[in-house]
């Protein structure tokens, strides 16, 4: 069967996301709820489609029955294709043995013949843990200009922040021309935002001579990009300059959610050209209840609403009672808030419940030592029984 | 007696019932009319049958059907997009010497081919004037069980005059079996009213349109219930869940109405028989920083910075700052601007309305702004 792509793109989704702790127990990161009615992951897969690129492979290893089922065939991304569409990847089994995906560059490879299948010029590698919008087009246009082999997209970062990226260094018609992983002392504010267009035979070459190498850890970062650089191979950089959010962390997490209460905030959901695709949870509109006062917040479909809302996230099917009060929280799918609790500064997982009168995080403001404060967090489907105390900063994995 | 419902074929008039919400169905079916917020009413007969376990579906228009098309597509949201069974669009068949039907004999004349193509056993008849989450294998299982000819859906309840102005009433005896058919009867009190939809075997349904045809009968209710029911085994199937009858503008604004109650929602939108509707990507809705909104039903995509109380906002909808809403039904992609007063009105989709405009109707007579309108 002729099927030809131009460009192929693979989504690594297999990370574990360890640093979102209790939220990532049972799911994948990429499959973490964000912005009320979203998956960390439909960003780049509405990317994709927006981009015109019909054909992805998502790689997945960690806990990937939630992603696997959220991804189903594709349709609500317009990725239920003749040929091509969405394919999820996990790691096999082969007459060679098996192997679960050691680093990015090796789980790329391992995809090698899933990529050949298509026959393709280009593929571009993303990840599944940032939050932005980019027209990919327009970065293979570059690619294509550049007549490069490899382009990376970057962002200009606060110097102080520098040191949590990988750094490149690029002359002014954007050839790098050096790049180094997390430098404790960075002498340059362009950072990668772990997309890189490739021209597939070089991708496939380096791929192939890395898998070789012993001592290779089999990371695009740490081996690929080096490699590539030390064979003065044409390699450019692409400057992205709007919204774009790593969410890793709790913190970045909590962050990337209020930023999207923000009205000048350069990520526009509501833009009818350039929509963020979704699987739909099949549920009523949100009912609003007589006691009800909601200011500064999203509320998606399914939610019941009785209680006081301000500055929060509230995702599908959540339920507030009469009394309770959520205020710069995050509730995921399924949340239930009962009679007279407060949600402050915190998140909720799916599912999970917090019993009547209780009190989940607290505001900074209140905390005497400003070390001892953060975003507390209720795990994934975890039940916190009435009048329970949860503190800042607080975890909880289990229910109490 | 338990029925294998994928034997089991649904026929979905889209069009019947246009001419009780004439202002609504101007530019559409009844089918396609807007409910709840994210609904067209067409979505209930559909997403019953699915939950019912049906999987072939025909939907039967007549005209005006080009919204109704928009909505459905392939039926994939429904997941009658299917090789075996599925959703078909049935248009009327018409050339020079054809006239459009007149009544659901004359429509299923037009769709006979494709009921004779079904191998079901059974067939549902059902309009899309009944708001409710029904579950269609107990009227199966009784239609079984009476060794009934043909079963109705009916509530008995006390209606008024108004209720019974469009509507058909049966009269029955202790068994279910029907032995008198009044049609807009204009009575009020306590009386057994049709829900508009009924249960037949298919070979008897494909029988009674043969026999209909050469004579000239058109109209089911007529033709059919009232001048057979004493040669048919006609019983009731007497349903007593949660519904709303649309028959006219005023209680088409009381079915919307009541979902603003948290129970009825529960109900209607049952967790495990969901209703299905076409999905349309909207973001989730944003409440502004000086929003007040309650006891409303609010679909995504909409942004309110204003007031709302008792009102069912649809999706994509805005309201400006300063704005007061009571008691409205705003349909998709209506605009709001600062400082407007609305009280009792139904905005059809796409409105736009001026800031500090003040409009009122009464709850009685609800004002009608129709579609693309600007004020």
């Amino acid at each position: 069967m002729y099927s030809k792509k131009e460009c192929v793109a693979m989504l690594l989704a297999g990370g574990q996301g360890s640093r979102l702790y209790a939220l990532t127990q049972k799911v994948a990161k990429p499959a973490v709820p964000y912005g009320a009615k979203y998956r960390i992951i439909d960003f780049p897969l509405s990317n994709c489609i927006n981009s015109g690129i019909d054909t992805v492979g998502v790689l997945t290893q960690y806990q990937p029955l939630v992603l696997n089922e959220y991804i189903g065939n594709g349709q609500p991304w317009d990725l239920d294709r003749v040929h091509g569409g969405v394919h999820v990847l996990p790691p096999y089994q082969s007459a060679k043995g098996s192997q679960w995906y050691e680093g990015t560059a090796n789980a790329i490879y391992q995809n090698l013949p899933f990529m050949d299948r298509y026959d393709p010029e280009y593929v571009i590698i993303l990840s599944g843990d940032h939050i932005y919008k980019m027209d990919y087009n327009k970065m293979l246009q570059y690619h294509k200009e550049k007549d490069a082999v490899c382009t990376i997209a970057v962002l200009n970062v606060e110097l102080s922040e520098a040191s949590r990226f990988g750094i490149m260094f690029a002359h002014d018609d954007g050839e790098i021309y050096d790049f180094v992983e997390k430098p404790k002392e960075p002498k340059s504010t362009l950072a990668s935002m772990g997309i890189y267009i490739f021209s597939y035979p070089i991708l496939r070459k380096y791929l192939i001579e890395n898998e070789l190498d012993q001592n290779a850890t089999k990371d695009f970062g740490k081996n690929i990009i080096p490699a590539l650089l030390e064979n003065k191979e044409r390699v450019y950089a692409y400057r992205f300059s709007g919204y774009w959010k790593d969410v890793g962390t709790i913190d970045s997490l909590w962050e990337a959610n209020m930023d999207l209460l923000n009205p000048n905030l350069n990520l526009d959901l509501y833009d009818p050209t350039w929509k963020v695709f979704s699987r739909n949870p099949i549920m009523p509109p949100q009912v609003i209840g007589e006691h009800a006062a909601i200011q500064n917040s999203m509320v998606t479909e399914g939610c019941v609403i009785d209680g006081t809302v301000d500055f929060s996230m509230i995702s599908d099917g959540v339920t507030i009672e009469e009394g309770a009060v959520v205020t710069d929280s995050i509730l995921m799918p399924g949340a239930v808030v009962k009679k007279g609790a407060v949600v402050e500064y915190a998140i909720v997982g799916e599912e999970s419940v917090v019993g009547e009168g209780s009190h989940i995080g607290g505001r900074p403001e209140d905390t005497e030592n400003k070390n001892e404060w953060g975003i507390a967090v209720i795990g994934y489907n975890v039940t916190v029984s009435p009048g329970s105390v949860v503190k800042p900063k607080q975890i909880v994995y289990e229910n109490i | 007696m338990a029925v294998n419902m994928s034997s089991v074929l649904g026929l979905v008039f889209a069009n019947m019932h246009d001419k009780t919400i004439e202002d609504l169905t101007k530019n559409r079916t009844m089918g396609s009319v807007m409910f709840g917020g994210r609904y067209r009413l067409i979505d209930f007969p559909l997403s019953n049958m699915v939950n019912s376990g049906m999987a072939e579906v025909g939907v039967i228009a007549k005209s005006n059907y080009l919204s109704l098309i928009d909505h459905i597509g392939s039926g994939a949201e429904w997941d009658l997009s299917r090789k075996k069974g599925g959703l078909h669009i049935l248009t009327p068949f018409s050339n020079a010497e054809s006239v459009l039907y007149r009544g659901r004999l004359e429509a299923m004349q037009g769709a006979v081919g494709f009921i004779k193509a079904s191998a079901a056993e059974y067939v549902v008849l059902a309009d899309c004037d009944i708001v409710t989450n029904m579950d269609f294998r107990p009227i199966l299982e009784k239609h079984v069980a009476t060794g009934a000819d043909i079963t109705a859906v009916a509530h008995t309840g006390i209606y008024t005059l108004d209720d019974t102005r469009s509507c058909t009433v049966f009269a029955s005896d202790e068994s279910g079996r029907i032995h008198d058919v009044l049609i807009n009867p204009l009575m009020s009190g306590a009386c057994s009213m049709s829900l508009n939809m009924f249960v037949m075997r298919r070979d008897f349904l494909l029988e009674i349109l043969k026999q209909a045809a050469p004579r000239s009968l058109y109209s089911f209710e007529k033709d059919i219930l009232q001048s057979k029911c004493r040669e048919f085994k006609i019983y009731t199937y007497e349903y007593d869940g949660y519904y709303s009858k649309i028959s006219n503008m005023k209680n088409y604004y009381e079915a919307n109405y009541a979902l603003l109650n948290f129970e009825n929602c529960k109900k209607l939108f049952a967790y495990k028989r969901p209703i299905y509707t076409k999905v349309r990507d909207n973001a989730p809705s944003k409440y502004g920083l000086d929003s007040s909104v309650k006891r409303s039903l609010i679909a995504d995509g909409c942004e309110i910075k204003g007031d709302v109380e008792n009102c069912v906002i649809f999706r994509g909808v805005k309201i400006g700052k300063g704005s007061k809403i009571r008691n409205c039904i705003l349909m998709q992609g209506t605009t709001v601007e600062d400082g407007v007063e609305m009280t009792n009105v139904i905005t059809d989709k796409n409105v736009n309305i001026s800031e500090n405009r003040l409009l009122s109707g009464s709850v009685e007579y609800p004002m009608f702004i129709g579609k693309g309108a600007s004020i």
